[in-house]
């Protein structure tokens, strides 16, 4: 029966394919350039560029300003989110200034970001890990709150020590929600990165579709949206999978 | 075949001491009052005792105390003759939930804080070889290598009753263990804890209101009842063994316990 829960996506893809090259066709008669948006044509660029450098130099680069605005949000909001979870007090000062903050868009910070941190991938790095803290910072929280309150009353009766307590109940005890919270979290420094990526940078998937433009390359463009979407879907896979696996469920 | 060794130093002349002893213990939680008072209690060693009470008589609370996770206001507690500050590694909790850790394998579960700093040292090959003994115990060989979200939920109660038996407890905590459980489930259970506790050497404290339980389960059934809570009556069973082939002895005893429990509650 796996060949029937392949088709229904199969099927679906096929549809937005049809729908693309219609649209593309209909395009054609009111501006020639389109042909270069139609399909076809898309996948002719996608041929080039998988075989060619360029395209995986700018994935490597846009992959890794990912890992890194991660690591910076994980850094930042587990201590924060177990602190919210733990204390009543930090969690009331607090919890209106992050609902506050976590509703400005991060782009919105972008020229302050650039003025502060110059030209270059600091910038960057700073857009993609305030975008990715809340979610991160909010689940871990959650998990903490939602700690079988049994685990901390068998850790204290092996008179387990602050350390044990942390790193053997607590930690792997809300790994599942920081897990929950890293693939919100992926889902939306995948979206902030491209445009993070159109200022001030010269690499990168944001790069790389200003440059097609440029170039007036537009399908390039059409392939470097395709391959967008493929790594997105991926990255939000693995982060999947990294929950179920975790949870051995 | 499998029970651990008695621990040599503690079959001498002090089988006399009681496991457990608590004198004068009261309990207040900030806001609510007092809960429980005047309590003084003892478990001899390898009893089983059963404390009955309605719900919200503070049971459970008087449980965590002689477990030594709260600190009584008033009264003081002794494991083994000594005055208890913090819970005793020879002691063992099992929970109405089994609480398994559900990121660790069974057999990781049942082991779980073994190797922590304030337990007692011990080799490897001893442990493993105690979680082994517990794992056989409760009948969940062949199931080392399974997490928690695998196990039914019997299944992992027994592991939640391993986990406790793998610390080789002088006294098992129990918080009524089977209240979750289906009646044929819990029925197993209660004859597989006599079994495993007498095989372990082990005495019981077993919170339940279930009167069937206590009867066909404990040495010895404490009843707790009032405001702030107390004892108010205790029965000896002597009703052998098993004790569903005694039902008259049974039914006798639940009934005298029923009409105490309706003195305790105006
Ligand atoms: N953490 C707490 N803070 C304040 N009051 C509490 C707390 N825990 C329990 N209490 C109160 O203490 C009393 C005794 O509670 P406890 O859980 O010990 O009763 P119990 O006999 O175990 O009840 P049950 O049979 O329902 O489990 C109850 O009135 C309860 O509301
Ligand atoms: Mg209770």
């Amino acid at each position: 029966m796996r060949g029937a829960g392949l088709l229904l996506p199969f099927a679906g893809l096929l549809a937005a394919a049809l729908a693309w090259a219609a649209g593309a066709g209909w395009l054609v008669s009111v501006t020639p350039v389109a042909t270069a948006f139609a399909p076809l044509a898309t996948f002719e660029a996608l041929q080039q560029l998988v075989q060619g450098s360029d395209l995986w130099v700018h994935v490597a680069v846009s992959l890794q300003r990912v890992a890194i605005g991660l690591v910076f949000a994980l850094v930042l909001g587990i201590p924060l989110g177990v602190l919210t979870g733990l204390s009543p007090l930090f969690s009331k000062t607090t919890t209106p200034l992050f609902q506050f903050a976590r509703m400005i868009s991060p782009l919105s910070w972008m020229p302050i970001a650039v003025m502060v941190l110059g030209v270059g991938d600091a910038p960057v790095y700073f857009l993609l890990a305030f975008a990715a803290v809340w979610p991160i910072l909010l689940n871990t929280a959650s998990g903490v709150a939602q700690l079988d309150p049994n685990w901390l009353l068998l850790a204290r009766s092996l008179s387990a020590t602050r350390r044990e307590t942390l790193l053997r109940v607590i930690l792997p005890g809300i790994t599942a929600h920081i897990l929950t919270g890293v693939r919100l979290a992926i889902g939306i420094i995948w979206i902030v990165l491209v445009p993070a990526e159109m200022l001030g940078v010269s690499a990168g998937l944001g790069y790389f579709i200003l440059d097609s433009r440029d170039r007036l390359a537009y399908s390039d463009l059409m392939a470097a949206i395709l391959v967008i979407g493929f790594l997105g879907y991926l990255l939000d896979h693995g982060a999947r999978s990294l929950h179920r696996r975790w949870l051995h469920a | 075949m499998n029970a651990p060794l008695v621990d040599a130093a503690l079959t001498g002349a002090d089988t006399a001491t009681p496991v457990l002893g608590a004198h004068g213990l009261s309990f207040a939680h900030a806001g609510v009052g007092t809960v429980f008072d005047g309590i003084s209690l003892a478990i001899r060693r390898r009893e089983i005792v059963a404390l009955l009470g309605s719900s919200g008589c503070g049971k459970s609370t008087l449980l965590r105390v002689l477990a030594g996770l709260e600190k009584p206001a008033t009264g003081e507690v002794r494991f083994l003759g000594q005055p208890q500050a913090a819970p005793h590694p020879r002691s063992a909790l099992v929970f109405q939930q089994p609480s398994l850790l559900p990121w660790l394998r069974l057999a990781d579960n049942v082991g779980f804080g073994l190797d922590f700093a304030h337990q007692p040292r011990a080799g490897k090959d001893a442990l493993k070889a105690r979680i082994a003994a517990a794992i056989e115990a409760v009948g969940l060989a062949g199931r080392e290598a399974a997490y928690p979200a695998q196990l039914s939920g019997g299944m992992a109660q027994r592991a939640a009753l391993a986990r406790a038996l793998a610390r080789e407890p002088e006294l098992l905590f129990a918080d009524e263990p089977f209240s979750a459980l289906d009646a044929i489930t819990r029925a197993e259970m209660q004859a597989l804890l006599v079994d495993v506790v007498h095989r372990w050497h082990s005495a019981v404290l077993l919170v339940t209101h279930d009167i069937d339980e206590a009867i066909l389960v404990a040495d010895r059934i404490l009843l707790m009842g009032g405001r702030p809570g107390h004892l108010v009556q205790e029965w000896t069973v002597d009703i052998p063994r098993n004790r569903e082939d005694h039902p008259d002895g049974v039914a006798g005893l639940r009934l005298a316990i029923l009409a105490a429990l309706r003195h305790a509650s105006p």
